[in-house]
């Protein structure tokens, strides 16, 4: 359907806000995905494949991953509880879910999932999430400080609204981002000051890097307020380790800065010799306590072995804001009303999962293992698949679920994508879903390329590990054949 | 070196923005809830009642059975395939959530959808659309929320580019929208409903506030329009949509027509009309006027507040500018799908024939005719008080009676450093536990005094709350007499 401008609000019109900010996950190349998928619908055979594999984006149930059992059990009993008073429940359900059903609904008030709740969630909810913090970190947390949002997404969007006063204000983010920083940056009207990781040192953070981004931003007139941590890395799937936390932890309170941790992969580590450690935890182990230092940690049932991203539940832990500023927090929170109670309650059994003991605690496990098991083998299956490509180096994936391969691109492509008007990786990324049927997101959309590396000019992709293990098994070959066609194409051949 | 982030430090405009309906009168009553509990009997009353918030099934109103049992379907999906589900589910909730998984890529229920919603409910959206106006619906302009209200707040970041960017919004106005403008940064251009009229709307006074602003420099974008009322209950008249429509094509602005109450209706004599229906009956097309229509789960008589379902119809906007909104919704993802899936079921409801109809249609017979009864009982009660008046409630879920304060009390308010409404709410709460919102917070002419108070109570508990409030309101009204 085609529609004509009308007089007043045209694409000029807008707030110029809106049309600064890109968000490449659901960009350009997943359109594009979307429109040759329905074409194959239409002609079957019209492409040399027969379906698209999305790689592009965080979406682990679109691929074939299964929800847990428990999980859903609950989510089901709680939207309909009428179903805890009959005998037949027992059959279709396990007895630790329908306890746990049980549990959930008492708390709720009038017993029942459908009204609003508090703005900063059910208590009884934040409660289970305040216990699994303290279990998980071995210090106390407070289900005060909770907020549960529709996914960390809203969380981390409603932080910055709060932060950021004027383009005077500055953020501190990781380069590559996840572009959910920059676009709500964009958004509140502040600045983004990005620090780059270090793709030769395994996308590591060198704090003196970092402070001399704050200096330079702080020399040009901007007040900077928090720093951005992603940990593990998206898309870079680095783990931090313990050091360099310490570092940020030392280098944030002195310089009076927020630690904003997005800690939402905290469930996907690949290596064993790293751990995930939240950060509040490494302030704590520090002796920092919240008079210390401020830290907000977001996390979210969208990753993980859980994979709910659809239900958008999340929570994120403020420590070290005064109650003034939380009752702020609370009165925006409370124009939207609430969070949706599914997305709460999920939250919650992520938190205060199964445990030795509890009936379903068996199953639970071999569904979770088997999950991490087969995300551990396809991201090495994966990393191993790119760095066997001419002239694609990848670094080890330890979390997260995405690979972000460089792709040294030859210069007679370089220029074909000048030619196009495009950026070059994202030339590679239109020819790799044309001809293979494989969806990436160009690294440019993740915004690696700051003002100080234009000139160095390198190009990835950021590419899930999430397909089944015979999806992958399938895609390597196309990858395979794509890339060498690729380059063969290009090759340089002075 | 902590403690760097205070209140003093805090983006203003969200220190500027206010939401009365769980503003301080509600954290109190909170605080005096706790207190209830650990010291029973310390206050002249057993329980809170909160009649601030639209939130009906916190008060004891019933989901309907369908809608649950389709969710509990989709949640855990393989229940699909056990026999005993057969006893416990009706045939109809079963073949929808089968539908409905069916509609949903990979039947993958967890994964984030497409960020306008999963297609195949919008199509069933576009469908109850059409049905409803008789004018075509196109999936394509739906984007399913968490709720209506983010797709107010999208609006809202779409049109204001600055402080000279005014939208006009009715006083009295449901304060998302005035919170909405200024935590992003815009002007509000109020235009005052006429409680003489029954809140009537005159398209003159709108016209008259929209001149008065551009010639103070604001750049007027959007109208917005609340039908059914909401704190005020009134349903517009035909003619008076046609004006509005008509207001706002001359004058270029976009209408934001929020529409979440289009199914409590209370009154014989008004109906229900779309302003997309009304749009499309006086012959204009997508390239005469700019529209955006919400709905959502939390109203009518399926109250899933708590579910945040919802969704808006964008239409009369460019390629590029939906392009820009698809944007915005991305950054998000996508809405959270069970908030989508009742979207679809409250646009798609069971039909005569089906299985689940009688029990459906009784329960929403039910749940409506017992709001009219109640809407009628305290609209009746409030008016046979000295010193209240009360328009009647035709629509949405509220009560908004003036109260005429004698001057002593209004001093006493000052004294206190309250607003006159807000200071009769507080003590109204002390005495008696009775929640209400004062009309402050809703906005309203300048000297006049309101509060908002919903009729969502249980019908059991009305005659005491009359009681109770009766007692409270006439021992106020001696206090302050002149």
């Amino acid at each position: 359907m085609s529609y004509n401008k009308t007089a007043s609000i045209t694409a000029e019109t807008i707030n110029p806000r809106v049309k600064t900010f890109n968000y490449e996950p659901c960009g350009e190349i997943a359109k594009h995905a979307e429109r040759l998928e329905e074409e194959l619908k239409k002609n079957p055979g019209s492409r040399p494949f027969q379906e698209i594999i999305y790689c592009n984006l965080g979406n682990p149930q679109a691929l074939g991953q299964l929800p847990i059992t428990f999980f859903r059990e609950v989510l089901s009993l709680c939207d309909n509880p009428t179903l805890l008073e009959r005998d037949e429940a027992s059959m279709l359900f396990s007895p630790c879910a329908i306890k746990r059903a049980r549990k959930i609904i008492e708390a709720m008030p009038g017993r029942d999932s459908g009204p609003y709740t508090p703005s900063q969630g059910i208590k009884s909810l934040r409660e289970s999430v305040a216990d699994g913090i303290a279990g998980r970190d071995g210090y106390p947390s407070r289900p005060e400080d909770i907020f549960l949002t529709d996914g960390a997404s809203s969380a981390i969007n409603l932080t910055l609204q709060m932060l950021i006063r004027s383009d005077e204000d500055g953020i501190l983010c990781p380069l590559p981002e996840y572009p959910l920083y920059s676009a709500s940056i964009i958004l509140h009207g502040g600045t983004m000051i990005p620090y780059n990781l270090s793709e030769d040192g395994d996308w590591g953070l060198e704090i003196f890097e970092v402070k001399r981004c704050l200096e330079e931003a702080r020399i040009s007139g901007l007040t900077v307020r928090a720093m951005v941590v992603i940990n593990p890395g998206n898309p870079t799937g680095q783990v931090l380790s313990i050091t360099n936390q310490e570092e940020i932890v030392e280098f944030c309170r002195k310089e009076g800065l927020v630690i904003l941790a997005d800690e939402v992969y905290q469930d996907n580590i690949y290596v064993e010799n790293k751990k995930f450690n939240s950060f509040k935890k490494v302030a704590r182990s520090l002796g920092y306590n919240a008079n210390d230092i401020s830290i907000v940690s977001y996390h979210s049932v969208s990753m993980g072995y859980s994979g709910e991203c659809g239900r958008r539940g999340g929570y994120m832990e403020i420590c070290g804001f005064g109650e003034d500023v939380i009752g702020a927090i609370c009165k925006v929170a409370s124009v939207t009303l609430c969070p949706n109670i599914g997305g709460q309650i999920l939250t919650s059994l992520v938190m205060d999962r199964p445990k030795i003991g509890d009936d379903c605690f068996e199953r639970f496990l071999a569904e979770k293992d088997n999950i991490q098991s087969s995300l551990v083998k396809r991201a090495k299956t994966l990393e191993e698949a790119f760095n066997s490509l001419e002239g694609v180096t990848c670094n080890k994936i330890e979390g997260a679920i995405y690979l972000f391969p460089r792709i040294h691109l030859p210069a007679a492509a370089i220029k074909a994508a000048k030619t196009e008007g495009i950026s070059p990786d994202i030339f590679y990324a239109c020819r790799l879903l044309d001809d293979a049927g494989i969806a990436v997101v160009p690294g440019s959309g993740f915004h690696q390329i700051s003002g100080r590396n234009m000139v160095a000019g390198t190009w990835h992709i950021r590419c899930t590990i999430l397909p089944g293990e015979d999806k992958i098994n399938e895609m390597i070959p196309r990858l395979k054949a794509f890339h060498e066609a690729f380059m063969n194409e290009f090759r340089d051949r002075s | 070196m902590a403690a760097t982030v205070a209140v003093e430090n805090l983006n203003p405009k969200v220190l500027k923005c206010e939401y009365a309906v769980r503003g301080e009168i509600v954290i109190h009553a909170q605080r005096l809830q706790q207190q209830l509990q650990t010291q029973p009997g310390s206050l002249p009353f057993d329980e809170i009642l909160y009649c601030n918030i639209g939130n009906p099934q916190s008060l004891g109103q019933q989901p309907v059975t369908f809608f649950r049992e389709v969710l509990a379907l989709c949640d855990h999906p393989y229940l699909l395939q056990r026999d005993e589900i057969k006893s416990l589910f009706s045939a109809d909730s079963i073949s929808r959530a089968k539908q409905i998984l069916a509609s949903i890529p990979g039947k993958a229920t967890g994964a984030y959808s497409h960020s306008q919603g999963i297609k195949g409910l919008r199509d069933t959206i576009a469908a109850g659309i059409t049905s409803r106006d008789g004018f075509p619906a196109n999936a394509d302009d739906i984007f399913l929320t968490d709720g209506a209200s983010p797709g107010v707040h999208l609006m809202m970041q779409l049109l204001i580019r600055n402080e000279k960017d005014g939208i006009l919004v009715p006083i009295p106005q449901y304060p998302l929208y005035s919170a909405s403008i200024a935590l992003h940064g815009g002007a509000l251009v109020p235009y005052y409903l006429n409680e003489s009229t029954g809140w009537g709307l005159e398209i003159s006074d709108v016209k008259k506030q929209l001149e008065d602003a551009r010639s103070k420099g604001i750049d007027v974008r959007a109208l917005v329009v609340i039908n059914p009322g909401n704190p005020t209950g009134q349903v517009l008249a035909e003619e008076n949509q046609y004006d509005i429509v008509k207001f706002c094509k001359n004058e270029g602005l976009v209408l934001l027509a929020d529409e979440v109450y289009q199914e409590n209706i209370y009154v014989d004599n008004k109906k229900f009309h779309s302003f997309k229906k009304i749009v499309r009956s006086l012959g204009y097309g997508e390239e005469d006027l700019p529209l955006v229509s919400y709905q959502s789960v939390s109203k009518g008589y399926y109250g899933e507040c708590g579910k945040r379902g919802g969704y808006m119809e964008i239409t009369g906007f460019s390629a590029p500018v939906r392009e820009q909104i698809y944007k915005i919704a991305s950054v998000n993802l996508c809405s959270n799908i069970s908030g989508q899936i009742l979207a679809s079921l409250i646009m798609n409801p069971p039909k005569a024939g089906d299985e689940s109809y009688a029990s459906y249609k009784a329960e929403k017979d039910g749940i409506i005719a017992s709001l009219t009864r109640r809407a009628k009982s305290l609209e009746d009660a409030f008016n046979k008080l000295d010193g209240i008046t009360c328009n009647e409630a035709e629509g949405a879920m509220y009560l908004f009676p003036q109260l005429s304060l004698p001057q002593k009390a209004i001093e006493a308010a000052k004294a206190a450093n309250k607003a006159p409404d807000a200071f009769y709410a507080l003590r109204l709460l002390e005495s008696t536990g009775i929640v209400v919102v004062p009309g402050s917070g809703f906005g309203q002419v300048p000297g006049t005094w309101h509060f908002r108070c919903t009729i969502l109570p249980q019908e059991e508990k009305i005659p005491a709350i009359i009681s109770r409030f009766k007692v409270f309101h006439e021992a106020f009204m001696a206090e302050y007499h002149d």
